[in-house]
């Protein structure tokens, strides 16, 4: 049963990520982005991570991926984009290099170190199985509990996030300049 | 038939290998396009290959301080794409149809 979610929620992951890099519409590759982050989401709740399932739903494929399709329709860059010519030759093979070499590294790392991470720790997840609840409220003593500056401090930046993308977005006007 | 599915049973590494492709997958499409937008959902990509290793190791070894980051990171990814997604829009509006080698002396 493992196994084939798995296996579909891999395919899905995959297909949606070449299809990112691939779709010459930018419209379509938004839209393969949310399969991405609907496969992730479907991983995150065979992980034992419902909560992240959650937000990885609401906050990924509900508001960002809205964001970028609000963006390229105000933008009126939904037109198909020429990936076929490339101005630098070289470029997209080194690309393809950069990228095999990182996946590759990154996989013989992992594959070598299995034994290390096949060791199970004392285990403070507890199965879903048990208590419906347990992900949220571990979660929650984990990020009220050890990491409440950090939670507090990420309020902040969500704070200077939207005040500086509105003083960056802001059409100056000209009656402005002469008041100053 | 049934035994060797019992056998295949994905372990922690087949999360973590599947993580790493989409990183790779996520680096080409930076390094390959030229649409901004489309370089931020392929930094998106790797965000959630991250996001997915940490999870796959939360579980492995019970440890709930890495679902406790994937939510951190996922705060900043918003933070960050609404940022950028900002940078694009004031970008665009002053040269409509710009693309990244367009944009890459940052001036106006």
């Amino acid at each position: 049963m493992e196994l084939v979610v798995f296996v579909f929620a891999a395919a899905m992951i995959l297909v949606g990520g070449i299809g990112v890099v691939l779709r010459s519409h930018p419209v379509h590759a938004a839209l393969s982005l949310i399969l991405t982050l609907f496969g992730v989401a479907v991983i995150f709740v065979s992980q034992e991570a419902h909560f992240l399932a959650a937000v990885q739903v609401i906050v990924y494929a509900g508001a960002i991926v809205v964001l970028f399709l609000f963006v390229i329709m105000l933008l009126g860059v939904d037109r198909t984009e020429d990936i076929k010519t490339e101005p630098f030759k070289v470029q997209r093979p080194l690309a393809i290099i950069v990228g095999l070499g990182v996946t590759g590294l990154v996989t013989a790392a992992v594959i070598t170190s299995r034994d290390v991470v096949a060791t199970r720790g004392a285990g403070i997840i507890e199965p879903a199985m048990t208590d419906p609840d347990s992900n949220i409220r571990q979660l929650s003593r984990s990020v009220f509990g050890d990491y409440v500056v950090a939670f507090e401090v990420t309020s902040v930046l969500l704070v200077v996030a939207v005040v500086g993308t509105v003083l960056l977005t802001r059409k100056v006007k000209p009656a402005s300049k002469e008041s100053q | 038939m049934s035994a060797l599915i019992a056998a295949a049973t994905p372990t922690t590494t087949w999360y973590l290998v599947l993580a790493a492709v989409l990183f790779g997958i996520g680096t080409v499409g930076v390094l390959v396009r030229r649409n901004p937008l489309v370089m931020f959902m392929c930094i998106e990509l790797m965000l959630n290959a991250v996001n997915l290793s940490f999870v796959a190791l939360a579980k492995r070894l019970g440890d709930i301080g890495g679902q406790t980051t994937v939510f951190f990171v996922m705060v900043v990814a918003a933070a960050e794409v609404v940022v950028g997604l900002g940078i694009i829009v004031s970008i665009m509006r002053k040269r409509p149809g710009a693309n990244v080698d367009d944009i890459s002396a940052l001036k106006g």
